[in-house]
């Protein structure tokens, strides 16, 4: 039987990853692929919780972080085809005009 | 026996994270996280959560991932532009900050030591979630699908081309 800590420790690695990922890239689509991975590591800690407490609330709310997901992938790849048009690059530190 | 699926999986999920933000080319990484996420569904089914494992694989990796590879492919990038990078410094903070958040969580939940119990009935069957998502999640059911819509038309307005 596996203990619930191995699943925390497993999913605090997998958002750690996630969230080095987000510091050190700059393709603004691996920074939503680098959210994406976040994301997963928040459904697994869910999921064992759920398991662990034997109620189901936990499984649903699972689907609406991939709903939420999903939107997120939608608009955010809308806005790299939009922001790829006009300025022909998706490193992050080229469009700064929202910087200061 | 569960204990080294349980490591199989784990393994194949840090190491395809770990790919996915160490590929140069995005699309190696795209792939990649289809990996983790094929390690994720095999996590879910260790913990009894058949269906979402299931609608892991499917939604996830058959949609949304789908969605990324296309964006990708349509982009036609350039390889590589790394080129100068004004934060370059974020690496050299971000990697220590990030390893220290990383011990401050495995510090926290590290000797939780709470059992996993073993459900003696399967929890997350299509009709449990089904019969919990229709009645005590109603609500945020329907929320959800005006957010799909809103973010329907977001993509539409955003991808447009301007006049």
């Amino acid at each position: 039987m596996i203990p619930l800590n191995w699943y925390l420790i497993l999913s605090a690695f997998l958002f750690i990853i996630g969230v080095l990922g987000f510091f050190v890239k700059r393709n603004i689509i691996a920074l939503l692929l680098s959210v994406e991975v976040m994301l997963n590591a928040v459904n697994l800690t869910f999921v064992a919780f759920s398991s662990k407490n034997g109620q189901i609330s936990g499984q649903i709310f699972v689907f609406f972080v991939l709903v939420v997901a999903a939107a997120e992938a939608a608009v955010g790849l809308a806005l790299v085809i939009a922001m790829f048009r006009n300025r022909e690059t998706l490193n992050v530190d080229r469009s700064n005009l929202l910087k200061w | 026996m569960i204990e080294l699926l349980f490591f199989l999986f784990s393994a194949i999920a840090l190491g395809a994270a770990i790919n996915v933000i160490v590929q140069k080319h995005v699309l190696y990484g795209a792939l990649s996280f289809i990996v983790l996420l094929v390690a994720m569904s095999g996590l879910f089914i260790l913990l009894e959560a058949d269906f979402l494992a299931v609608i892991n694989v499917i939604v996830y990796a058959g949609a949304i991932m789908v969605l990324f590879v296309f964006v990708i492919m349509l982009l036609n990038l350039p390889s590589d532009e790394d080129g100068r990078d004004r934060l370059r410094w974020l690496k050299f903070l971000g990697i220590p900050m990030g390893l220290f958040l990383l011990f401050m969580i495995v510090a926290t939940v590290g000797h939780a030591g709470l059992d996993v119990v073993a459900g003696r009935q399967i929890i997350g069957s299509p009709e449990a979630i089904g019969r919990s998502l229709f009645t005590d999640f109603l609500l945020p059911f329907e929320v959800t699908s005006l957010l799909i819509l809103i973010a329907l038309m977001g993509a539409v307005v955003f991808a447009k081309k301007d006049q």
